[in-house]
């Protein structure tokens, strides 16, 4: 178990979003284990995303959650605890890049709805990705908060269904560990 | 390399790790292995149901401080381990559960006999293992071994499909592996050592709290060394009880819900709290935010998760405490004696203390009491007698009135609190030491709950005494019912059944109805020396409660001492 160097613990106890991206041994019952430790001991997740790493036989899980510091703090330690858990890095708005997809499908009945959608997606460097007599589907990627302005924007059209990949997270700059 | 079926691998790699007992029961899914452990040396024990062979593997871990091992088939076999695994992580306790599975064509197809149990004790295990190849059964055993034994102890499960013990393959015996994820911190951080050293030496009153980690890594002579030579006295937790010899004159004894009441008191009169292995479970502080407020508290655990969790504290060593506790002692000024004349005064105080409650907490004016019968008890049983306890009542007298004088002969389910722990897991106990006596204190709620084992204890030869303190009532349930449901009694009488001499001499097991304390006496001097289980059925009365008691929800302050 290694112990956390870069862990960002700051003294006020108020809820905020960490973002943990956490290495863990690419095999079965991993996410199950994860998954579990969060609920059996009360932790909130918000997202999580699962995917190959550079190494094939490691993933690396991103999972976001919003607790005060103590929370985060025990989570952390529980998470380090798992046997499939190789190493974790608490990351924040500052020290991480971090993006979400996500694809938005709102009713376009008419032509002018359809053009003033285009014109929001083009503003938020969003894609078009499916146009129907009824329906137009945006792909948006950006911060969780960009994503939900743009929701906000686009709510009085009518959302039919959202599709959202939880954050992707990187830290930035140069890679310190010894994997 | 040799060619062999997964199981008679499992069973060579077992016998590797030196494992000379295994408790278990046999069904479908695990035939196989059964086949392959005609052929083995080590000794298997027939148990009468799993929960009971989880419980003895849990017994044998405590006491031989090495993994114990149980087997159980698949579906409802593996299921009736759970109650044992989950006792045994409540308590930290390494054993190594194997079980049986349906074969790998039939997982996912509710099989007969299926069920996931790596699903089902997942947050009871420390890790789990499902072989799918039989070749991976070796290196899987070695690490369940060493996860299960090493760090905080906890059980692993070895699940192993049917077809997996049955597939021959060329099979290696690894003698290094490594587990990328896993490696437990043994040396502290020095500098918080010499930290936690500074706060000790300042402080006026300092005082130690004895947890179960100290029995766990059997740092028995380190800690009295320790508080020999800095002369503080020394609280355990319940668990804790038996890491420092109880009639030691630094001794306070436990403190908590059921604690000594001149622990409960003291404790609170501290300074400083050196915690070792302990995790400041609610039952041993009462209120989190009350207990060790506003002074320095120190903590010593191998667990860094442990650290904070339940309690903020002052100073954090992480790492074995055994390990830990060399270099804090290594650090202390040889003749630092400066905290004599406060040891002084905590003796005396101790003393006031202890006089204060032995005349206010009545003792029952009956023939015979749990008290009288658990000091008698004492006085019969040999220093090095392994104690273990049932849960209820039973438990809470034997941790107020039994002292545990031999570091590390006393043990029972602590944190879980499992009913029926404590007959089976004397069995375990009296398997990795089979020359002293071993006695289990029990209520007859718990004892009924897994008195089936006494067939283990006859044919196995494995004798054990049972003290049963016979309420006929699952007394603690009745207490808490008298103290806060104002007598309303529900769903607590056992009224008297079975009779217990006769369901343990129709076992072959020895027996006596007790109605004096000659008798009592008289009838434990012979099952000492007995090499037949012994049932010691001791008649008390129902109305009798435990005192001291610190209500549930409320500070060590708030102890109350009779009704």
């Amino acid at each position: 178990m290694q112990r956390n160097k870069n862990t960002i613990f700051d003294d006020n106890n108020e809820n905020k979003m960490y973002i943990l991206s956490v290495i863990v041994e690419n095999k079965p019952g991993v996410l199950f284990r994860i998954t579990n430790l969060f609920r059996s001991r009360n932790f909130n997740i918000e997202s999580i995303t699962v995917g190959i790493t550079e190494k094939p036989d490691l993933s690396r899980m991103t999972i976001t959650t919003v607790s005060d510091v103590k929370t985060l703090e025990q989570l952390v330690k529980q998470l380090q605890k798992l046997i499939d858990v190789i190493q974790i890095n608490v990351l924040n708005k500052e020290n991480a890049v971090y993006r979400e997809l996500a694809l938005i499908k709102m009713n376009a009945k008419d032509p002018t709805t359809r053009i003033e959608i285009a014109n929001f997606a083009s503003i938020y460097r969003g894609n078009i990705m499916d146009i129907s007599n009824e329906t137009i589907t945006v792909e948006i990627i950006g911060t969780p908060d960009k994503i939900d302005a743009f929701k906000n924007l686009v709510s009085s059209y009518g959302i039919i269904q959202v599709a959202r990949t939880g954050v992707s997270a990187l830290p930035r700059g140069a890679v310190n560990d010894d994997l | 390399m040799s060619e062999m079926s997964g199981a008679a691998a499992l069973m060579a790699a077992l016998e590797r790790e030196k494992v000379d007992y295994i408790f278990g029961l046999p069904g479908g899914a695990n035939l196989p292995i059964y086949d392959a452990l005609v052929d083995s040396k080590i000794r298997h024990i027939l148990v009468r149901h799993e929960q009971s062979a989880a419980h003895m593997a849990d017994g044998y871990a405590r006491i031989k401080r090495k993994a114990g091992v149980c087997f159980a088939t698949s579906g409802p076999g593996a299921t009736n381990l759970v109650t044992g695994i989950a006792t045994a992580y409540a308590d930290s306790s390494p054993i190594i559960a194997v079980t049986g599975q349906v074969a790998l064509p039939m997982i996912g197809k509710d099989a007969f006999q299926e069920t996931d149990i790596i699903g089902v004790t997942n947050p009871i295990t420390k890790y789990a293992f499902q072989p799918r190849v039989s070749s991976e059964i070796p290196e899987m055993v070695k690490k369940s071994f060493y996860i299960a034994e090493s760090g905080r102890p906890g059980p692993v499960l070895l699940d192993i499909p049917k077809d997996v013990q049955q597939q021959v393959k060329k099979m290696e015996f690894p003698e290094y592996i490594k587990v990328r994820g896993y490696n437990p911190i043994v040396d502290a951080d020095l500098s918080e050592i010499n930290k936690a050293c500074e706060m000790i030496l300042k402080a006026e009153k300092p005082m130690i709290m004895a947890g179960g980690g100290v029995i766990l890594s059997g740092a028995f002579s380190e800690l009295q060394t320790l508080a020999e030579l800095l002369s503080i006295p020394v609280v355990t937790t319940f668990k804790g009880k038996g890491s420092f010899p109880e009639n030691h004159p630094l001794a306070l004894g436990p403190i908590g819900m059921h604690g000594h009441a001149e622990a409960n008191k003291m404790v609170l009169e501290a300074d400083c709290i050196l915690a070792i292995g302990a995790r400041f479970s609610d039952r041993t502080v009462g209120r989190f935010d009350e207990f060790g407020k506003d002074i320095n508290v120190i903590h010593f655990d191998v667990d860094p998760a442990e650290i904070g969790k339940n309690k903020s504290v002052n100073a954090a060593v992480i790492g074995d405490v055994k390990s830990s506790l060399r270099s804090l002692i290594k650090l202390i000024p040889k003749n630092f004696r400066t905290n004599e004349e406060i040891s002084k005064l905590w003796l005396g105080r101790k003393r006031e203390l202890f006089n204060y409650y032995e005349d206010s907490i009545k003792d029952y004016s009956r023939e015979i009491t749990a008290k009288k019968a658990l000091r008698k008890l004492r006085e019969i049983l040999p220093a090095d007698g392994i104690v273990t306890t049932e849960v209820g009542q039973c438990q809470m007298w034997a941790s107020l009135h039994f002292d545990v004088i031999s570091p590390g002969t006393f043990f029972s389910s602590t944190g879980l609190g499992t009913m029926g722990f404590g007959f089976p897991a004397s069995i375990g106990a009296k398997a990795a030491r089979n020359d002293v006596p071993v006695v289990d204190i029990a209520g007859d709620g718990s004892f009924s709950m897994t008195e089936n084992s006494l067939a283990v204890s006859v044919l196995e030869e494995l004798p054990v005494i049972v003290f049963l303190l016979n309420n006929q009532m699952l007394g603690m349930v009745a207490q808490w019912q008298r103290t806060f449901y104002n007598r309303r009694y529900s769903g607590v009488h056992q009224h008297n059944c079975p009779d217990y001499c006769k369901l343990a001499e129709s076992y072959g097991a020895q027996a006596h109805r007790v109605g004096s304390m000659d008798e009592l006496e008289k009838a434990l001097k012979g099952a000492v020396k007995s090499n037949i289980a012994t049932v010691i059925d001791i008649p008390i009365d129902p109305d009798e409660d435990v005192y001291p008691f610190v209500a549930p929800g409320t500070g060590l302050k708030d102890m109350i001492i009779g009704a």
